[in-house]
């Protein structure tokens, strides 16, 4: 069965969130394995079920006076932001396909992002207990999921472009004091989007061949 | 009564946080609906009732540590 893929392009949080919405009722309610959904989001900020609102930074006039919405998402994790710079992934998988077992996901999908970038060169790491996938001291890639009836959904950001970094200042990211960076920092160089994305096609269809045979 | 437990979520993981109950004691639920999300590590997990009944108690308040096995809550299926 092929992975189904959502290419969603540059779109505001809430439609992406509710077309996930909608995938995961699909996933839930029929034989579909599962949907890749690719997107890039307008800036917004969103809280995980379990954040805390003293980690976003800024005031909720700020934030209407930059145009950046807050959501109250049911993800896990803490606070996130979420912009134009970033290739933002929300794998629907039906986990029932392959192993029912959320760390393992969790460190399939930082596995994934490993492979990714070292496509481009970049030495990516992982530390004991900080979900995430990091470059020496510095974030370059978020994950936070949800999951329901042991389908997937939310998922993971990628931080590509350099000058998005700067409304992470707004918050706390995943209530801690953590340096972001991206790939076109690491490279110093621009990045093209679209051979990112397709190098993160294959790379699903790699980790999660159980699945999508 | 059936009894509503914490399954195992994955190798290593030994307790969840209760991170919103979607019915409260006293209100009927179908079973497979939503009854309850779990939150560990980055994730949020929502269980589905096992059966359908009324919601005879909750042992478990939002932000409280539950470990796996645990009894959530309990669900008379005669009501």
């Amino acid at each position: 069965m092929d992975l189904e893929v959502f290419d969603l392009g540059l779109i505001d949080f809430g439609s992406a969130w509710q077309f996930q919405k909608d995938t995961l009722a699909r996933v839930c309610n029929s034989d579909i394995r599962g949907a890749l959904i690719i997107c890039s989001h307008y800036p917004a900020i969103t809280l995980g079920r379990l954040a805390r609102i003293d980690n976003v930074l800024i005031a909720a006039s700020g934030l209407d006076e930059r145009k950046i919405p807050l959501y109250e998402i049911e993800r896990g994790g803490d606070v996130t932001y979420h912009g134009p710079g970033q290739l933002t992934v929300y794998p629907v998988f039906n986990l029932n396909y392959f192993i029912k077992d959320i760390r393992i996901f969790l460190r399939q999908l930082e596995a994934l992002v490993i492979d990714l970038l070292s496509d481009f060169g970049i030495s990516g790491t992982r530390y004991p207990g900080l979900t995430g996938v990091w470059v020496e001291k510095a974030k370059i890639a978020s994950i936070g999921i949800a999951i329901k009836r042991w389908v997937t959904y939310h998922g993971l950001s990628i931080n590509i472009t350099k000058d998005d970094l700067g409304n992470f200042s707004l918050i706390r990211p995943c209530g801690m004091d953590i340096r972001m960076t991206s790939l076109e920092s690491v490279l110093g160089r621009p990045i093209n989007k679209e051979i990112l994305k397709r190098g993160l096609i294959c790379r699903f269809k790699e980790k999660f061949s159980d699945i999508f045979r | 009564m059936t009894k509503v437990v914490l399954p195992e979520l994955g190798e290593g993981i030994e307790k969840a946080t209760v991170s919103y109950w979607f019915l409260k004691a006293g209100d009927h639920v179908n079973e497979k609906e939503d009854l309850v999300e779990l939150a560990t590590d980055k994730a949020t997990f929502n269980l589905p009732s096992p059966c359908s009944g009324v919601i005879s108690e909750v042992l478990f308040q939002e932000g409280d540590a539950v470990n796996i096995g645990q009894v959530l809550a309990t669900i008379d299926e005669t009501q």
